[in-house]
């Protein structure tokens, strides 16, 4: 294995992982004008988006502090969201397994839904990569991406804590949680998990904050494998 | 929001604790033990599970107003998954979400 393969792969990840810059930056961006508008100190709005760096997740938890649910309602509704990384994870081993423990806690770190989908699929693209090529290219993808999530957290971690509240901001969180499922809808299944979340949720909308949410979302999953189940089925 | 400022870093640190477990799960834990496939097709719609039952109680129901329904609202958040469904990428969401939010703000007085 020749250390310019390895370069090599770390720049084509770096070249892929760019784009993503797009939906890093407004994203990270209003999560630091929210986060300080919300009642969160600089400091914490920062701490967030580098130590969880996980958009959805942040905005969930911040959503439920909002409505002042129980702190381990807040912690369980970040984790759920992030739930599918499990999958992430899983399915990285077949590829960087025998990576160095090091390289593996380090690519745990980076393993959002942008590094993973830029990287699984080069991993199944151009299965003749050698471990080491695979992990130079996982960390190039993330390169660009992770100093712009954290950068822009604190541009709008600043700028929030100098503007006024009353800019329709409350809003922004739903919108940018539609925004994010949008794209997520491509199947059946999809479809009838989101519905069912909905609909449970809006069942249990009287009990405390992050309880009826939770169930909602055990129905969806549920709701999801069953519908491609029986999609499967009838193929 | 009323936490104190430990309360706000507990949660903090417990959401990055195990937002790290999960990601370091199987590929510094478990290894190649394979893990349930119901389990695998259940957490593949976790995001899908989830954030449609947050905000369907806030688009109904927004903070701001109290609980009312608001018109403006509502059609931004229509806009804004009809815009990510659409053009297949959440910007283009929060694109015409956000605009479809403030003009509606702008029109009914609130802005």
């Amino acid at each position: 294995m020749s250390s310019t393969t390895v370069k090599t792969a770390y720049w084509h990840g770096f070249r892929d992982g760019a784009p993503f810059i797009l939906m890093a930056f407004p994203f990270a961006l209003l999560f630091g004008v929210i986060g300080t508008e919300s009642g969160l100190a600089v400091s914490q709005t920062i701490a967030f988006s580098m130590l969880v760096i996980a958009g959805a997740a942040q905005f969930a938890a911040l959503q439920l502090m909002l409505e002042d649910a129980a702190i381990g309602f807040v912690v369980l509704g970040g984790v759920v969201v992030n739930l599918r990384m499990l999958m992430y994870s899983a399915s990285l081993v077949p590829y960087i397994g025998a990576a160095p423990f090091w390289q593996r806690a380090l690519i745990a770190y980076f393993n959002f839904d942008q590094t993973y989908v830029a990287s699984i699929s080069k991993y199944e693209a151009e299965p003749n990569l050698s471990v080491a090529a695979r992990t130079a290219y996982f960390f190039g993808v993330a390169s660009p991406i992770v100093p712009v999530w954290i950068g822009s957290t604190v541009v709008g971690a600043l700028v929030g804590s100098a503007i006024p509240e009353e800019y329709g901001l409350d809003f922004i969180v739903p919108i940018m949680f539609l925004a994010m499922v949008g794209p997520l809808l491509k199947t059946p299944a999809h479809i009838a998990a989101a519905v069912t979340s909905v609909v449970v949720a809006l069942l249990l909308v009287g009990l405390p904050s992050g309880t009826g949410l939770l169930v909602a979302a055990l129905c969806a999953m549920v709701a999801g494998v069953v519908v491609e189940t029986l999609q499967e089925r009838s193929a | 929001m009323s936490y104190s400022n430990t309360e706000i870093w507990i949660i903090i640190a417990v959401l990055a604790v195990c937002t790290y477990l999960i990601r370091f799960s199987f590929l510094g834990l478990i290894g190649d033990r394979a893990m349930p496939p119901l389990v695998m097709r259940l957490l593949r719609y976790t995001p899908v599970a989830v954030l449609p039952g947050m905000v369907a109680p806030l688009v109904l129901w927004p903070m701001a107003t109290d609980g009312v329904f608001d018109p403006a609202r509502a059609i931004a958040a229509f806009c804004a998954l009809g815009g990510a469904y659409m053009g297949r990428n959440p910007l283009w969401g929060m694109v015409a979400g956000g605009i479809a939010l403030y003009a509606g703000l702008f029109l009914t007085g609130q802005l």
